[in-house]
């Protein structure tokens, strides 16, 4: 079992993983110790910590009204997500419970329209925005992303598992489809909410391109606009920009420490 | 039955959208110049020529680089007398929680001029000059490559350590039995059965790779002298950057959902074929 050849193959394989590990925690190390240096000594290479977090979390907030930026943050991936699951749900739990002639050629189109990129889309789109007159706005956020096809495809495949005979008994007990729905699918579905929570939430936090393009004045834009717009300068003061950095990341690490059980259980799901 | 009501607003309005959406394409084409004035001018357009030619590239280079990475490192956590399997896999999946403008960020500031990249390499002498990352062509496109990689692999290896978790261990046994070294184990069970899943991520890794623009916008911005740009974010440029031109813009895009419809059709057509 274990000749000295495949002793040197564990031996390597530990090796590259512990590598890949280093790589990809480094650069979290390096945004930690980033902001607490000034922005020259993260240039020249500074990896050790320093004594500028102070100046650097209060060049941060004076940057932006940042009251203002977390508040459309958290609002508009809330919100999103929220509304997102709501339309999805239903989605998924009607392709999968109710039949008709057209369900598989609709269901068909639905995941043809997933590959289309949506650098296809942003033109229209914003055209659409513009005609409706609400450029800079919310909704002009949130209306696109909230029919989310994969995310209605999602619910879809794990509705699969939902057991018809919960819906028949509740039909005999005389529940009406939103009742069964509410009550019955909502309850038993849990973790597939928790999981598709947590991919729609990160999706709109980390979101950029589009808010980019619809945002347009200041008091509207999330954090992701803002440290986007602190890097954009001539000379960018990075350890600002780490803070940011920070405070962008920390809500999804948040969430998926949490989560992390669900999260791969929900991606599992999915690819069923 | 309300459900259904309810339904019908939720789903068919989203359809209509976006039909309504690929019309205001075509139209918005025809209303501005109409015919193929477009594509005539985008075959004279060294800009777009630049764009397409990056964007293959980074497809070309990326996409296999990281798929291969992910399989790699997702067999090796498959592997459960592997010691630390919880901490590697949640160490290598940890980048793609990183919100895309926070690590694009740091990139930038560790492959600067002066940053912590160069002194390394420096220090272990693997050059004797400070390279100029983002400044030169060459180096521009290994960073953003490098960015990417860095973000997605963990994602992909998600998904592919997920279907290796399905896969019925007694296979695994048998051919250990029959004495299959480790390696064609790999390659003649696990890749095989692997085969859907692969080509789900190498489709959506293709048509991201084909999106790609926040990292480019933020880490070069699509510099030196258009060396990674990217089709995403020439569209964008021709959009919202420079004099609007939503029609030009919108056959660039229509490149890509050409593009998108070819390669996947590629990966389809190769899948059936190794099946055989």
């Amino acid at each position: 079992m274990s000749s000295p050849l495949a002793l040197l193959g564990r031996a390597g394989t530990y090796l590259l993983l512990s590598l890949a590990a280093f790589v990809s925690i480094f650069p979290f190390f390096w945004m930690v110790a980033g902001a607490t240096n000034t922005s020259a000594d993260i240039i020249r290479g500074k990896g050790t910590p320093g004594t500028a977090l102070w100046d650097n979390i209060v060049k941060f907030i004076n940057s932006f009204d940042m009251v203002r930026v977390l508040f459309n943050s958290f609002l508009l991936a809330g919100l999103g997500t929220v509304l997102t699951l709501i339309v999805a749900s239903l989605a998924g739990y009607g392709f999968e419970m109710f039949r008709s002639r057209f369900r598989e050629k609709i269901f068909g189109g639905l995941l043809l329209m997933l590959s289309i990129p949506f650098a296809a889309l942003m033109i229209p789109l914003f055209v659409l925005m513009a005609n409706f007159k609400i450029i800079n706005t919310y909704q002009a956020v949130l209306l696109p992303t909230i029919a989310s096809i994969f995310i209605i495809f999602y619910f879809r495949q794990a509705t699969k598992a939902f057991p018809n005979e919960l819906r028949d008994a509740a039909r005999i007990d005389g529940l009406k489809e939103w009742q069964i729905f509410l009550y019955v699918y909502m309850p038993v579905m849990r973790s597939t909410y928790a999981a598709a929570t947590i991919i729609v939430f990160m999706n709109n936090w980390n979101s950029y391109l589009w808010p980019l393009i619809v945002l347009q004045t200041n008091e509207m834009k999330t954090l992701t606009l803002v440290v986007a717009t602190l890097t954009s300068g001539y000379t960018p003061d990075f350890g600002v920009i780490m803070v940011g950095a920070i405070c962008a990341t920390l809500p999804t690490l948040i969430i998926f420490f949490v989560l992390q059980r669900r999260f791969v259980e929900g991606m599992l799901g999915a690819v069923k | 039955m309300p459900a259904l009501v309810l339904l019908g607003i939720f789903m068919v309005y989203p359809i209509l959208w976006s039909l309504w959406m690929s019309f205001q394409v075509g139209r918005g084409m025809n209303f501005s110049f109409g015919g193929t004035a477009n594509i005539v001018r985008l075959t004279q357009d060294p800009v777009f020529i630049r764009a397409l030619t990056n964007t293959l590239l980074f497809l070309a280079v990326q996409v296999p680089i990281m798929l291969v990475l992910a399989l790699f490192f997702a067999n090796a956590l498959n592997d459960s007398r592997l010691w630390g399997r919880g901490f590697f896999r949640t160490a290598i999946f940890l980048p793609c929680v990183t919100s895309l403008v926070a690590y694009s960020v740091i990139f930038k500031s560790i492959f600067a001029l002066d940053g912590i990249a160069n002194q390394t390499l420096m220090f272990i002498n693997l050059i004797d000059n400070p390279i100029n990352w983002l400044s030169d062509p060459f180096w521009a496109r290994v960073v953003v490559i490098t960015a990417i990689t860095w973000r997605w692999t963990g994602y992909n290896m998600i998904f592919y350590l997920a279907a290796m978790q399905n896969i019925d261990r007694s296979i695994y046994e048998a051919a250990r039995i029959d004495g299959v070294p480790g390696w064609a184990r790999f390659w003649y069970l696990t890749v095989p059965l692997l085969k859907p899943v692969i080509l789900f991520t190498s489709v959506i890794s293709t048509i991201g790779t084909l999106q790609l623009f926040d990292e480019v916008n933020l880490l070069t911005q699509g510099g030196p002298s258009d060396s990674t740009l990217t089709l995403s974010l020439y569209i964008y440029n021709l959009s919202f950057r420079f004099m609007p031109s939503f029609g030009y813009a919108a056959t660039v895009s229509y490149v890509i959902v050409i593009l998108v419809g070819i390669l996947s059709l590629i990966q389809f057509i190769v899948a059936k074929d190794r099946r055989a």
